[in-house]
């Protein structure tokens, strides 16, 4: 019996090794920048809101995302949402969030329509984007001068060139690409970092916006689950106590 | 109430029904941790029969709309994320629940005489279950999922003759499309949930017509009391109902934990290239079918030849529904058997999960050497088993149940 109970455990022992790695990517990948989310932190994800609809909704769409949707879940009365975040007065409160550019404009400024970015959060992964978006630099042989070291010849501008000024590709010691900042922005590097951070966090509540009650109910579940759990033990040994072993 | 239940009784068998299955059906008294896995399967069917229902109320099965309708669901429906991902995390449930109910069955012979007809409903169950697990995976309409279909269907097409025709007929189209999604939704919404319907009645039917085995691997119905009933036997109903409902809070807890605290558990339940909508122009970079599905996909790809790896994958399947011919020792309980046999049973467990693993990896010469000698002793297992089982030496089995 003791060979099965070794040969199970080494089993599970190699379940444990095995996942790792893939767990890993789920929350970080090598060569990607850890993004610290704080999704319980709502000023932060209100500014990232502010952010998006500021700067990303310019040429992207988030179509399966509702603007009086971030109001409830972020504390926002619908007319401070109005007034905050929709930009134009047709867009209605309960209205997904549309690009500002029509796809032919961008087509022809871009040469690709930029994609909608509701789920991007979920299909790249958070420190992917918050890796992304702190990794342009100046390369004249791109059509709008700037390309990218986690995202090669991407189409899109830095966007946040004056928040965070020029980076320039240099090789470190080991030969290994790195960028390092050639004309400082507006904001120091830390102040830089922390925008990307509100604006990835908004982008991951907005990947999943069921995250802020699933967590908070899931204690409650468990609870009584719990709870449930040791009634039904207790029911268990009660019926139990006449049977002989 | 007395009254009116006499009425419906005189007239529907529902106190001999209750007798026969439940109150005087009796059980070996020692089943251990390992004998929760049947009840908690039968949870799981029932948790994915309710929360399809619901997801079927506001999905839309279109290439057009169906990516939208499950983030609508995801988003706008009341609970309808909660329900979505008991359904996602239910699938991989079903899995982890049947792959250990089968080792199980593997451990303490549970396939052999007179049961062997309980593990081929069982088999059934599984084969089926694995064509409702993939049709459903179709369904979200995302990347995964349709190059996911657009693999396996292809793999019909390396049958020799009929092959091109056959996975022509199965997509209904040159590609996976609209027609292909629709169809699947039929068969996983209605056909394939009723065919499993009736072949659990049969497991459970057979079961009880014979009798459950135990960790012993005793017959409890060889030593009988004045009554007729087994001396190591308890009765299902109320010993084992009060038992299976523990394990089932037990497990419910772990179910909540995914669904509240890790709905996609780090990719493998829910897939990354499935948060973007299907694109039939676009192939991802690396495809590869979910957990469940990777250690016959391993066993497809060790073999060069493609029709040959068809062959291998699904002969890996057809193996198991021969073990209780291919097992010719008549002691059951991995207990009293030979160190030989426990060592063999270990390594086809450790060869299943390495070649999960590798089925999840993408290809390089190593890992596909890997395959090869994995499938091998996956193979081994059946082949050893036929050959070392005939004369193989067991420990005395004892007569009536002490531990």
């Amino acid at each position: 019996m003791n060979a099965v109970k070794y040969a199970l455990g080494a089993c599970l022992a190699l379940l444990c090794v095995m996942a790792s790695p893939a767990q890993a990517s789920g929350g970080h990948v090598a060569g990607l920048v850890k993004a610290e989310i704080d999704l319980g932190d709502t000023a932060s994800l209100q500014r990232g809101a502010q952010i998006f609809v500021d700067r990303c909704l310019s040429c992207h769409s988030a179509n399966l995302m509702r603007y009086n949707r971030i109001g409830q879940d972020l504390g926002m009365s619908d007319a401070e949402v109005k007034e905050r975040l929709i930009r134009g007065a047709d867009v209605k409160i309960g209205s997904t969030m549309q690009s500002n550019m029509s796809a032919a404009l961008a087509n022809t400024a871009f040469g690709v329509v930029p994609p909608d970015l509701s789920l991007t959060a979920r299909s790249r992964g958070t420190d992917w984007l918050y890796s992304y978006l702190r990794a342009f630099y100046v390369d004249p042989a791109r059509p709008l001068g700037v390309n990218n070291l986690v995202f090669k010849d991407v189409g899109m501008p830095n966007v946040f060139w004056r928040e965070q000024g020029e980076q320039v590709l240099t090789k470190d010691a080991h030969g290994e690409a790195v960028l390092s900042l050639a004309k400082p922005g507006s904001m120091s590097p830390a102040e830089f970092d922390g925008m990307m951070g509100d604006l990835v966090g908004f982008m991951s509540y907005m990947a999943e916006p069921a995250v802020l009650q699933r967590k908070s109910l899931g204690l409650w579940v468990l609870g009584f689950l719990a709870v449930l759990f040791v009634l039904l033990l207790l029911l268990k040994q009660e019926y139990w106590r006449d049977i002989k072993k | 109430m007395n009254k009116l239940f006499q009425w419906f009784d005189a007239r529907l068998p529902i106190s001999s029904f209750w007798n026969a299955h439940l109150s005087g059906y009796y059980v070996p008294k020692n089943f251990n941790i390992w004998y929760f896995f049947g009840s908690l399967a039968l949870t799981v069917f029932v948790i994915q029969i309710v929360s399809g229902i619901w997801l079927t109320m506001n999905y839309k099965p279109s290439a057009a709309e169906a990516f939208a309708s499950v983030e609508y669901i995801m988003r706008d429906v009341e609970w309808g994320w909660l329900i979505r991902y008991m359904h996602s995390t239910g699938a991989s449930a079903f899995f982890i629940v049947i792959y250990l109910h089968m080792l199980r069955g593997l451990m303490y012979g549970s396939y052999k005489n007179p049961r062997e007809l309980i593990w081929i409903f069982g088999m059934l169950i599984y084969v089926v279950l694995m064509a409702e697990a993939f049709m459903g995976y179709l369904l979200p309409w995302g990347q995964m999922s349709y190059w996911g279909a657009q693999v396996i269907i292809s793999l019909f097409g390396a049958i020799p003759f009929i092959g091109p025709d056959l996975a022509l007929w199965i997509r209904g189209d040159y590609v996976v499309g609209d027609a292909t999604l629709n169809r699947f939704f039929a068969l996983h919404v209605i056909a394939l949930p009723l065919v499993l319907l009736f072949l659990i009645g049969g497991h459970i039917m057979a079961l009880h017509e014979v009798g459950s085995n135990n960790p012993e691997g005793i017959d409890i119905k060889k030593h009988k009391d004045a009554d007729g009933k087994p001396l190591d036997g308890v009765a299902f109903h109320p010993y084992y109902t009060v038992k299976d409902l523990v394990g089932v809070a037990v497990f419910l807890f772990f179910f909540a934990i995914v669904v509240f605290y890790m709905p996609e558990m780090g990719g493998y339940f829910l897939e990354k290239p499935n948060f973007i909508p299907a694109n039939p122009l676009q192939t991802p970079e690396h495809i590869a079918p979910v957990w469940y599905f990777t250690p016959f996909y391993a066993i497809l790809r060790a073999v060069p030849d493609k029709f040959l790896g068809v062959m291998a994958m699904g002969g890996a399947i057809f193996a198991l529904f021969l073990l209780p011919w291919l097992d010719r020792n008549p002691v059951r309980s991995i207990r009293y058997r030979s160190p030989l046999f426990k060592a063999l049973l270990a390594m086809f467990v450790i060869s299943f999960i390495v070649l999960g693993w590798l089925g999840m990896q993408p290809v390089t010469p190593l890992l596909t050497f890997m395959a090869q000698f994995f499938t091998i002793l996956y193979f081994g297992y059946f082949v050893a088993l036929w050959w070392m089982s005939k004369n193989e030496k067991t420990l005395p089995v004892p007569e009536r149940i002490t531990r």
